[in-house]
């Protein structure tokens, strides 16, 4: 078990490297560079901003360094191996290691992405709280109660509903919702920058429409497995030896219908990061989804990759995590391997 | 021994009936091949019906669109349309903004007509739905079936390629590769749609290539596959007989998924502002998108909600019916997984 666990965390290892390198490569070849505006540098300043942050190095590796560090007379390997990797993208990719994401380029005065992260990572984070606690709460019982009634209209009304929030995308639900609100009920979706402080009223709306997909899905899982474990055999025993309906229910059927839940936390987590871009964005709540998405009008490139790469690395954890967790949840999967 | 295969289709009153031995087969009804029972199955789900006309459909709508469209997609005409003409069942004090049935959705910021750019608009999500999943199919269907039934080092390179592809969200690949190659030649082709493609292509196959391995890796055990090869079938004829056709139903089942997958993205990257480019160039085949005319109307949707709320639907009805349909399909063709 610990040796799996192990061998699973060091595997997020190639997968950081391997979407940094991809990002990396990508983001270098957009067009125009940090300084690039609307006032063109002096061409002397510019080369002594790229000196300042590193962007006059070699791309991949950097064999110049090598050479003159032989020639200072160097001969220490760890020396030379550190010189060779004296380059832009290692650089960056030891900067990630250490959780530095480098400077936001566009941002005044210079800030480091990983701080921009920090500061705005933590709404993005209440407003997926909200929607992963809403479609648990909303979603399981909804696909309980579908399995216990099916084909009554309230299996028929929830299906409904779920395939509904399955198939039509966030921010097509979140732009109608808003719409609906500001027109029909006279609410208007968007807050007062201070409403995102602390953990208030605000993130409820944002939080049930990011939710709305994950619970949908979170409904169907638990009808379909529900459904399956009503015909099992030890079900059937339990009624048979008369057991009361709620003690089947909640005992015997509950705990096993729910094991298949966590396989969706992974794929969740997913759909909650990247729907946080768009829902942010339409709420108005400073979150990083929203700051994503100005940095890309702002071709912050810096920005844009850090956040990539932070989003890609928490996805790469959950999955992580949804491994190891089957084998806590139900002994007859534990990991051998 | 052939005449019992086919005994379990057949209903147990009948078999009482008959006498046992050939008489049964002569008795029963013709047997059915898998296929014809699933659409069978499938034409008996109404949802799943009424998702695939309406996906007919907009496929007309796609093709005769020019036909269908009272107006030109980008022309803009805002002495007779209009700014902001709403659409034709409202009234509005200023007789520029009251709806007429000349142009039934309204009008844009531009005096260009909603419904027109709507029914263009259909073209896009087709066109960005279905070819890359021909593209999909094409290579995630043949390394899938080389991974799972060759197994070694075919096999590692595709599970440690899923992994990181599962680890990077689809959406954030999709805007740093628009934000990267969108303004190079190559992001300019065909409005952009050329690079979509690749890149949705790019990140679905992986996911279509460990479907069918893992389908490949259970049936290359089962039974039928061992006979075959005791009498003497080689590798391909038993992928192309045997294995290929089982595997069929769950990459349908898939495809149905994927479509609206790319449909969504595509108008995604649209409401980003980095998506699909349009022609404004009046005979180009791909005017306009649903989701640059979400993220249009999404600038102005306080004052002009009706430019939001056609694209919107749109889009919701073109993934509703492929969840239909999908779901339809599911349940004649993959009975095993049940969501």
């Amino acid at each position: 078990m610990v040796e799996f666990l192990l061998r699973r965390v060091l595997y997020v290892i190639p997968v950081i490297v391997t979407v940094t390198a991809v990002t990396f490569f990508l983001m270098y070849r957009a067009p125009g560079g940090p300084w690039s505006s609307d006032k063109p540098l002096p061409a002397s300043t510019e080369r002594a901003l790229n000196a300042k942050f590193g962007l006059d190095k070699p791309l991949w590796i950097n064999p110049g360094a090598v050479t003159a560090e032989r020639d200072a007379g160097e001969n220490n390997p760890f020396v030379l191996g550190r010189a060779l990797f004296d380059s832009q993208f290692f650089n960056y990719l030891f900067g990630v290691a250490r959780l530095d994401f480098g400077p936001s380029y566009a941002s005044k005065g210079a800030e480091s992405v990983q701080s921009e992260i920090a500061e705005r990572f933590p709404i993005s984070l209440k407003i997926g709280l909200v929607g992963i606690v809403f479609a648990l709460l909303v979603g399981v019982p909804l696909g309980i109660i579908s399995a216990l009634r099916q084909n009554t209209w309230i299996d028929h009304l929830s299906l409904f509903i779920s395939t509904l929030g399955i198939s039509v995308p966030t921010f097509v639900t979140g732009l109608l919702l808003v719409i609906l609100m500001s027109r029909g009920f006279g609410i208007s979706p968007v807050r007062r920058p201070d409403a995102w402080d602390g953990f208030g009223s605000a993130y409820l709306l944002p939080g049930i429409v990011l939710g709305l997909g994950t619970m949908a899905y979170m409904a169907r899982l638990t009808r379909s497995s529900m459904l399956e474990i009503k015909r099992q055999d030890y079900v059937r025993t339990a009624r048979a030896k008369g057991l009361a309906n709620g003690i089947v229910v909640n005992r015997h059927m509950l705990r096993n219908a729910l094991i298949p839940i966590i396989t969706i936390v992974g794929p969740a987590a997913a759909d909650l990061v990247t729907g946080s871009i768009i829902i942010e964005t339409i709420f108005n709540a400073p979150g990083l989804g929203r700051e994503f998405v100005e940095s890309i009008g702002k071709r912050d490139y810096s920005m844009i990759m850090g956040t990539a790469i932070f989003y890609a690395v928490l996805i790469a954890f959950a999955n992580v995590l949804v491994d190891l967790s089957y084998g806590f949840v139900d002994p007859r999967i534990r990991v051998r391997r | 021994m052939s005449s019992t295969t086919i005994a379990p289709s057949q209903s147990p009153s009948r078999r009482l009936v008959t006498t046992p031995g050939e008489s049964v087969l002569s008795a029963g009804r013709t047997p059915r091949s898998l296929w014809s029972n699933a659409w069978r199955q499938f034409r008996r789900n109404r949802m799943a019906m009424v998702g695939v006309v309406y996906l007919i459909f907009l496929t007309l709508v796609a093709i005769f669109a020019p036909a269908i469209a009272p107006h030109n997609p980008v022309e803009s005409n805002v002495g007779e349309a209009g700014q902001y003409r709403q659409a034709a069942w409202t009234t509005d004090p200023n007789p520029l903004k009251t709806g007429t049935w000349d142009y039934p959705l309204g009008t844009d910021g531009i005096g260009r007509d909603v419904f027109s750019r709507l029914v263009y608009g259909t073209r896009i999500s087709l066109v960005v739905g279905f070819i890359p999943l021909a593209v999909i199919l094409a290579i995630g269907v043949p390394v899938g079936l080389a991974a799972g039934f060759l197994g070694g080092r075919v096999d590692t390179v595709l599970m440690r390629l899923t992994d990181i592809v599962y680890a990077f969200p689809a959406l954030l690949f999709f805007i740093i590769v628009q934000i990267s190659l969108g303004d190079s030649w190559f992001g300019s082709l065909l409005n952009g749609l050329v690079l979509l493609f690749v890149t949705l292509s790019v990140i679905n196959w992986t996911g279509v290539a460990r479907l069918v391995r893992g389908d490949t890796l259970s049936l290359k055990e089962k039974e039928f596959v061992e006979a075959a090869r005791a009498g003497g079938a080689n590798g391909w004829r038993i992928i192309a007989r045997h294995i290929l056709p089982n595997a069929l139903g769950p990459i349908i089942v898939a495809s149905a998924f994927i479509v609206p997958g790319a449909i969504i993205a595509e108008a995604v990257l649209s409401f980003l502002g980095i998506g699909v480019r349009p022609s404004p160039n009046l005979d180009n085949p791909f005017p306009s998108s649903w989701g640059q005319m979400i993220q249009e109307g999404y600038q102005l949707w306080q004052s002009q909600p009706w430019m939001l709320v056609g694209p919107a639907l749109a889009i919701a009805l073109i993934t509703l019916a492929f969840t239909f349909v999908g779901d339809g399909l599911r349940d004649a063709l993959d009975p095993r997984e049940q969501i």
